[in-house]
């Protein structure tokens, strides 16, 4: 078939709802070029006041961990409970804790 | 660090155990192939059918009766490509391009939902199709926010929120007409009566004739079967049906009190089958408004991608 077969690069969407809060993934576009896919992010995923701001990144920019080594990857986490506030016993009487 | 490779079976093993515990598969997990498969036709076959659902009541947007009207029936429109997109993405995330996608329903080798083959022969059936189509839609799409493939299951979500504003603008489309001249409530009732059947039918072919639907519900690809999700729509849509003032073309439809849910007549199965092969009364020229619209686009597809080598070579 003819040029257009050549398929257009994916972007990740990521959509700030409001003020305060971080921009979050919402899915996924084909753009030919940065500005086309800032403004299909527009019309696909913030058609209902979504959004306050949009980042779009290309999908092949996006570097991740392999769920095959999800237990490697993840294991200097896993055996640390003492990161967390839980793991210390305070008596119930000590106020503010 | 070096991580061995995982024995197919532990592979399937750990699978399995995701989907037992209700917890959703993720794009780059490993699967089988058949629930890549299963889930690649019916995420395909749902796009594909927000795609050609443009059709129908796009048919309407310059003949609708008021601004208004127009206003909300191109909102409606665009809302379908918008469903259409994030199931588009979501089943891309499975390893099949967009182009190839394109090509199987350009080509036939994937489908659309049926009732996309009906024509919309007056203004009522914007309504209707609101009321009753998505309505459908809703019934089908609600238990699929659960489905265990993630970027399924997100889509869905996304696509039930928008489905609510299509089924309320319907019903109160129709809720207008039936408050104007008589002229206009037999337009609707004759609309009814016109998509009642085919809508049943979108729930596909009665359990014991479907034969993926043991499978995709092993898989929590699907939650309901087929005729689970009709009786509750037949259920839900005949105190509607009576709040509008239209009746539902059907002499068999009663409460059962014993069995708590509505009794109904049997679809005919065999125009559904007929529509699925392509005799509708509409399939080809879905079909040839499909490609046309395809192929006229060809040339702002080209310009957008020689601006974009143009931009990124300065």
């Amino acid at each position: 078939m003819s040029a257009d077969r050549r398929e257009w690069p994916l972007y990740e969407v990521f959509v700030r709802g409001k003020r305060g809060l971080n921009h979050v993934h919402v899915g996924s576009l084909h753009a030919a070029d940065d500005a086309m896919a800032v403004r299909h992010a527009r019309d696909v995923y913030t058609r209902r006041n979504e959004g306050v701001s949009i980042w779009v990144v290309r999908a092949d920019a996006i570097t991740a961990s392999s769920p095959d080594e999800k237990d490697p990857m993840f294991a200097p986490s896993g055996d640390k409970v003492y990161r967390h506030p839980t793991f210390y016993d305070i008596p119930d009487n000590v106020p503010h804790m | 660090m070096t991580t061995t490779p995982a024995e197919p079976e532990a592979l399937e093993a750990a699978f399995e155990a995701t989907i037992a515990r209700h917890d959703r598969i993720e794009p780059r997990d490993w699967m089988p192939d058949a629930y890549r498969r299963t889930l690649v036709r019916q995420m395909a076959q749902h796009a594909h059918s927000e795609i050609i659902g443009m059709q129908p009541e796009g048919a309407w947007i310059g003949r609708a009766p008021s601004l208004r009207r127009k206003a909300i029936l191109l909102a409606k429109v665009q809302d379908e490509a918008g469903h259409g997109l994030y199931l588009y993405s979501a089943c891309e995330t499975l390893g099949v391009s967009r182009a190839e996608l394109t090509e199987l329903l350009l080509t036939g080798r994937q489908k659309y939902s049926s009732i996309f083959n009906y024509p919309t022969l007056s203004y009522a059936d914007v309504g209707t199709i609101g009321w009753l189509v998505d309505g459908a839609a809703i019934c089908n799409q609600v238990p699929l926010c659960r489905t265990s493939y993630g970027p399924y299951g997100r889509a869905m979500i996304r696509i039930c929120k928008e489905e609510s504003f299509h089924q309320r603008q319907g019903y109160e489309l129709l809720m207008t007409m039936m408050r104007g001249t008589d002229a206009q409530r037999a337009m609707v009732q004759e609309s009814v009566n016109r998509f009642w059947w085919p809508a049943l039918m979108m729930f596909g072919p009665p359990d014991a004739d479907s034969p993926n639907s043991a499978r995709s519900m092993a898989w929590g690809i699907k939650r309901n079967s087929n005729d689970e999700l009709r009786q509750k729509f037949v259920d839900m849509t005949v105190p509607q049906a009576e709040a509008l003032g239209v009746t539902l073309p059907d002499p068999d439809l009663r409460w059962n009190e014993e069995r708590g849910h509505h009794d109904f007549g049997e679809p005919d199965w065999e125009e559904l089958a007929a529509v699925i092969r392509g005799d509708g009364p509409c399939n080809a020229q879905r079909m040839a408004h499909r490609r046309a619209a395809h192929e006229d686009g060809a040339w702002v597809r080209e310009a957008a991608s020689a601006f974009a080598a143009k931009a990124g070579a300065r």
